[in-house]
């Protein structure tokens, strides 16, 4: 895999489209841009298509001989079942108004990358084979032949798309390519060419109930390990329980934080906020089986989102809980928001979730019985119930990254605000148009943050970083809090990359710094075992 | 296809349309051109644009995709972004208003500019939307203004339209403010297409042709209107014949008029199977369209179907032992 170029190189982007008409010009999978195939054992695991040994570099992609018309019949039966998706290929006037808001196309150059050309490359043989216009007038009406080498520019620009919509903001008629990719994708998976990425994660979820295979003793004692950390760093022991019947409240967070730093931190945060609260009346419980808040079947297909979606209303049902709390993460709160009470609901089971602490109804969660867990701590925060000591966050001065789909498929943009600005004294905005709605990917979304596409993740996540090396230069930003499992897995690398002096911490390790415990010891440090400036000394005097 | 043919050939084919209608009456095909094209083009026109709303109509909505653009309802004490994130149907129909009559989402764009450092700024960048705007109402109101000559007496609303369109009195017969804009606006329109690089780049034959339709309809109309005068009377009697279905050719309309017309009736006949459909689209787009309530009250899919899962059994199946080990409660000891 060839090397990541240094940033100076890299940034040195050309917006001008080559000479070569795109219809013209296939597809040249470039090193460092693409993900590698899905192995065959996890493409068995679920039951999924055409598993075998392959390669994306290969000439051959070992498709089943009848390729086309499985990729066309799927085209066909998707217009029969999404308006979406018919709409989206017949109205597009081509304004381009969405082609400079992508982070792809804004860090690559790459045409192909504007959304409006992404997707053409399927409008284009969708017009060929589904509309008059384009069966008659074939390339005069902007029609093209299904060919190899265009499944493979749809493979090839189908996962340099990491469903953001930021370019569906922009669209006059709200054209969303994450609509478009997200089928498109499921048209690919039809031939069992997903990437591994995305795949073993789906593999893995399946059997073991999270993406990165944990087994549940090998889950609870990787939280026990955090609870250790968590006595060393104030001297309290927190007590989580698992799989446990008849807790009021089930709390499933992406695996991706019990995981790896930074994640880990925040999983800490929950842990001493949970405490804290479990003697103002919270009773929760941790699931093993329903480890998992993320789903990268939602990357795969529809279907295969539901399906490991199921876990979590199939375990709040077996454990008898009320409601759902949900950890800080982006896409599993699109499928949580958008799609769970369609794909699993009703859950007639749960009852309408309600804070054991301060009493407040989460009315605009009544049906689908979830919460995010910035709400809740929101509404504690409002209401008193946290004693808080922000100044234990002193050492940060903090900006705050929207994630993808909990600004754009939600609207989730004060509440974590809120949150932060309760338990720093530092907190800083990114420029307007990088923030809330208009919010950049971290480049690495939709199961894009592979190791072997490193290029295109520093690349797509050009737009952020710049916009926190801007925050950085003025007000010393040196610390980038987010809402997301994907980002805290995938903008440390970006920082380290293109603005080496930040950091990634999710909203909740900045709670959990802050928030003070019945019979702390006084914290010298922060959850990751770094000083506090201004209580070292302290430490030297008690000794 | 190169840019060139993708401007040339539509171009080329307007070029001949032009010229159809001018051969067409010269050999005495005048009923031809007045009666059945138009009638022709009326019925593909409302035909086509219906059937292509039942058939968008006939696939359902299976997810609740509400794109969201400032912040969603949550508590009494977070102020809630009504129009751009709608939770109540009431409110969907403003943000549908405000994106049908002001385009509110192209009003965001924005202009992205990398610079040395390496910095991205993004600046503002109304010009598209100022266009875009201008074009659409301008050819409503000139849509509107026409209506005078389908209705005996002329309606009230369409003089006064006239009237204010024509309010600065400039030349005789006096300029209309939205002939000047529409062509400002379509050359815009137009020459962005051409001069952007990426426009350029995207753009398919299938936008220029109704670009050079419009223009061809337009200029038509405005010659016919300031410069080579056709007899109004016997357009109007044409017009009026053709509503009441009872069609008479009057002789003598200037061969311009017929351009106008045909222009007209390809623009209509062509629109139902092009991305002008956009106009019909925009009302069903599910991004704008649905209130993001979807919490609140569930959406149900109407071809939703079982699918297979992993049960918690079959979890505990195959770790049972290794769940015991850590305490972990298990269903079968």
């Amino acid at each position: 895999m060839a090397d990541v170029p240094k940033p100076e190189e890299l940034a040195k982007i050309d917006h001008t489209p080559p000479e070569t008409p795109w219809m013209e010009t296939p597809a040249v999978l470039k090193d460092g841009m693409w993900c590698y195939g899905a192995h065959p054992k996890n493409l068995e695991i679920v039951d999924m298509p055409n598993p075998r040994e392959w390669s994306p570099r290969d000439e051959d992609w070992k498709l089943p001989d009848n390729w086309k018309e499985i990729v066309l019949d799927g085209m066909k039966d998707r217009l029969g079942k999404f308006r979406s998706f018919k709409l989206f290929m017949d109205i597009c006037v081509r304004c381009g108004a969405c082609a400079d808001k992508c982070h792809y196309f804004i860090g690559s150059g790459d045409p192909k990358n504007m959304p409006v050309l992404r997707a053409e490359l399927l409008r284009s043989v969708y017009r060929k084979n589904f509309t008059l216009g384009g069966k008659l007038f074939k390339k005069l009406a902007g029609g093209r032949d299904l060919t190899m080498d265009v499944f493979k520019e749809w493979w090839y620009y189908l996962f340099q798309c990491s469903e953001c919509r930021r370019c569906s903001v922009f669209c006059p008629y709200g054209i969303d390519t994450a609509e478009i990719t997200i089928i498109g994708r499921e048209l690919i998976n039809l031939l069992g060419c997903n990437i591994d990425w995305i795949q073993a994660p789906v593999a893995n979820c399946y059997r073991t109930g999270n993406h990165l295979g944990i087994q549940p003793h090998a889950y609870v004692s990787m939280i026990e390990f955090f609870c250790d950390e968590i006595e060393d760093v104030t001297g309290v022991r927190v007590n989580p329980t698992f799989n446990r019947k008849g807790a009021e409240i089930l709390f499933i967070t992406p695996s991706g934080d019990v995981f790896a730093d930074p994640g880990t931190y925040t999983a800490m945060g929950y842990l001493i906020l949970f405490h804290y609260l479990e003697s103002m009346g919270l009773d929760i419980t941790w699931s093993t089986y329903a480890s998992e808040g993320g789903n990268f079947g939602f990357f795969t297909s529809h279907e295969m989102a539901k399906r490991l979606n199921a876990k979590m209303y199939a375990e709040a049902e077996r454990l008898g809980v009320k409601w759902i709390l949900g950890g800080e993460c982006g896409h599993m709160w699109r499928v949580v928001h958008q799609y769970m009470d369609t794909f699993n609901g009703p859950p007639d089971f749960l009852e309408e979730p309600v804070s054991p602490i301060t009493g407040t109804k989460f009315e605009h969660a009544k049906s689908t019985k979830m919460v995010h867990i910035c709400e809740f701590t929101a509404d504690l925060i409002r209401h008193n119930k946290l004693k808080l000591d922000p100044s234990r966050n002193d050492n940060l001065v903090v900006t705050f990254h929207d994630s993808c789909n909990p600004a754009r498929a939600m609207g989730f943009l004060e509440e974590p605000r809120y949150i932060i600005k309760n338990v720093c004294n530092n907190f800083y905005e990114m420029p307007s148009n990088t923030i809330r709605e208009e919010t950049f990917c971290c480049g690495s979304g939709a199961g894009l943050n592979a190791g072997e596409n490193l290029e295109l993740r520093m690349r797509g996540g050009f737009p952020r970083a710049n916009a926190v090396k801007h925050v950085h230069e003025k007000h010393g930003v040196n610390m980038l809090a987010c809402i997301c499992a994907i980002d805290r897995a995938a903008l440390p690398t970006l920082m380290e990359y293109w603005v080496p002096e930040v950091e990634v911490t999710g909203v909740h390790e900045l709670v959990g710094n802050a928030l003070i415990l019945d019979g702390e010891k006084k914290r010298t440090t922060d959850l990751r075992g770094e000083p506090l400036p201004g209580m070292e000394d302290i430490e030297d005097e008690d000794l | 296809m190169s840019a060139q043919k993708s401007i040339l050939y539509p171009l080329v084919a307007v070029l001949v349309l032009i010229l159809i209608p001018v051969i067409g009456v010269k050999l005495g095909l005048s009923y031809f051109f007045a009666v059945v094209v138009p009638y022709a083009a009326f019925v593909i026109f409302f035909g086509g644009i219906l059937c292509k709303i039942v058939n968008w109509a006939r696939s359902p909505v299976p997810f609740r995709i509400t794109t969201t653009c400032g912040q969603g309802k949550s508590f009494d004490w977070v102020k809630h972004n009504k129009f751009d994130n709608p939770f109540t149907n009431k409110q969907v129909f403003v943000r549908m208003v405000l994106e049908v009559l002001c385009f509110r989402s192209l009003f965001r764009n924005l202009k992205m500019e990398l610079r040395d450092g390496p910095k991205l700024t993004y600046g503002s960048a109304k010009w598209l939307w100022l266009g875009a705007l201008a074009f659409h109402w301008s050819f409503l109101i000139i849509l509107l203004r026409h209506m005078r000559f389908f209705a005996q007496p002329v309606p009230g609303f369409v003089d006064m339209l006239q009237s204010v369109d024509g309010f600065f009195e400039l030349g005789v017969p006096q300029l209309f403010l939205t002939d000047a804009v529409i062509v400002a606006a379509l050359t815009y329109l137009f020459l962005r297409r051409v001069v952007v690089p990426q426009l350029r780049y995207i753009s398919l034959p299938s936008d220029y042709f109704p670009l050079f339709l419009l223009f061809g309809l337009i200029l038509s109309g405005i010659g016919m209107r300031y410069f080579f005068k056709v007899d109004i009377i016997k357009v109007k009697e044409l017009a009026m014949s053709l509503v009441i279905l009872k069609p008479t050719v009057p002789e003598g309309i200037g061969a311009l008029f017929y351009v106008h017309l045909f222009m007209l009736c390809v623009l209509f006949a062509y629109f139902p199977f092009s991305k002008l459909t956009h106009m019909a689209g925009v009302f069903l787009s599910p991004t704008r369209n649905l209130a993001n309530n979807s919490r609140y009250k569930r959406h149900v899919n109407p071809w939703d179907y079982p699918v297979k899962v992993h049960t918690y059994e079959e979890y505990e199946e195959e770790f049972r032992e290794k769940m015991k080990e850590v305490g972990l409660p298990v269903e079968k000891e």
